[in-house]
């Protein structure tokens, strides 16, 4: 089943996302990137609804998204800032919701404000319901690993503090899941831009 | 309307008024977030509370935002609670036969003839039926609870800061016994 994670730290956002494409009972794909880079400072980890069947839906409206974020910024040489990125997306997702057939996707939305220097992470599912949190995940990773950024998040953590917690968290999934998936895809973006980190 | 949670109340007292609501957002049993906000400002002078559907939430704040800043430039002046109340009634008309699945609470203070002010509330069903109370109006997860206490709580010409705490504490114990509201109230007095 497709998870993913994310959190704020001090300066930035750490995502991560599971890495399989499953058909049924098998893994077609173990290396799949779950995390669309929008902007130089904007990630985005996409997934299905948790028990549904993976569908094409959730590459398709991604790739809308990254596509149509990069539009705005070639037209306006200056890219949205996070807090506007969220709305526009999320807006897309409630227009699609009363349609002929709606998109079934959750996002997890990661950005820095290069113009305020905070980090914003707002969790969107396919209703279109927008929240910005501290810490959020997608999925029925999300029922092991909610409660323990309860206890363990820190919003001044350093990336390698952030990068612990997360730890924790794929862990304790691994453990208890019963479909766990093996890998994961881990993203940081702070006042640099974007990297991907090993664990 | 149980899919997210979330309650709210507005109370009348003597030349004031009172909203107020709980914090949650959840996905049916398990919460995601302990700062959603249902009570957004119109006016100075005027609140609305949006339980309900949290994606239905945002998209009719933005409509109430987007109707209510076109009503201020066509009529030069701010909108009024009573024509506030029927704006509301009328966005969810209009979608009788596919609505927003929200109950709106509407708290404001209403200008008389004389040039004061005189509190109202009132509250719409998903489908726009208005509802004029002179004491108190509920709705969300929690409503049935909110009745028991309100009506148990309230009583005519409260001032502001007794109105606070008796909103406040007619909210706390009613959301305490829904699972769905809770994990965090705000109460706004006007």
């Amino acid at each position: 089943m497709e998870v993913s994670f994310a959190m704020t730290g001090k300066g930035y956002v750490l995502l991560a996302a599971d890495t399989t494409a499953v058909h049924s009972i098998i893994k077609v794909k173990t290396d799949v990137d779950k995390i669309k880079e929008l902007s130089p400072h904007l990630l985005m980890a996409y997934s299905g609804e948790p028990g549904a069947v993976v569908s094409r839906d959730t590459v398709q409206f991604a790739e809308y998204v990254e596509r149509n974020i990069r539009l705005y910024q070639i037209r306006h040489t200056y890219p949205l800032r996070p807090p506007s990125a969220a709305s526009w997306i999320r807006r897309s997702l409630a227009e699609s919701l009363r349609s002929r057939n709606p998109y079934s996707v959750n996002l997890l939305l990661g950005g820095y404000d290069t113009s305020t220097y905070t980090p914003h992470l707002y969790w969107m599912d396919y209703l279109g319901t927008l929240v910005e949190v501290p810490f959020a995940a997608h999925g029925y990773g999300s029922y092991f690993a909610l409660s323990l950024l309860d206890r363990y998040h820190d919003p001044e953590a350093t990336v390698e503090e952030g990068l612990a917690v997360l730890r924790r968290c794929l862990d304790e999934v691994s453990k208890r899941l019963v479909v766990s998936p093996g890998k994961y895809k881990v993203k940081i973006v702070d006042k640099d831009g974007i990297r991907e980190v090993e664990l | 309307m149980q899919y997210n949670g979330g309650s709210v109340i507005a109370m009348v007292g003597k030349d004031c008024v009172a909203i107020a609501s709980d914090l949650r957002l959840g996905v049916q049993s398990l919460s995601i977030s302990s700062n959603f906000e249902k009570i957004f400002p119109v006016t100075d002078r005027l609140y609305i509370g949006l339980p309900g559907l949290a994606s239905d939430v945002t998209t009719l704040r933005e409509q109430f935002r987007y109707r209510v800043n076109m009503y201020t430039i066509k009529e030069e002046r701010e909108i009024e609670p009573q024509a506030f109340a029927q704006l509301v009634s009328s966005t969810l008309y209009e979608k009788r036969f596919g609505p927003y699945f929200i109950e709106p609470v509407i708290a404001g203070m209403q200008k008389t003839p004389s040039g004061s002010y005189a509190p109202f509330i009132a509250a719409t069903d998903l489908i726009g039926c208005l509802n004029f109370a002179k004491d108190f109006v509920v709705a969300g997860t929690a409503s049935e609870k909110l009745f028991g206490v309100a009506e148990g709580l309230w009583e005519p010409d409260l001032e502001a800061e007794d109105l606070f705490e008796t909103i406040s504490q007619t909210l706390l114990n009613a959301v305490d016994r829904d699972a769905f509201s809770g994990w965090g109230a705000i109460v706004h007095v006007m």
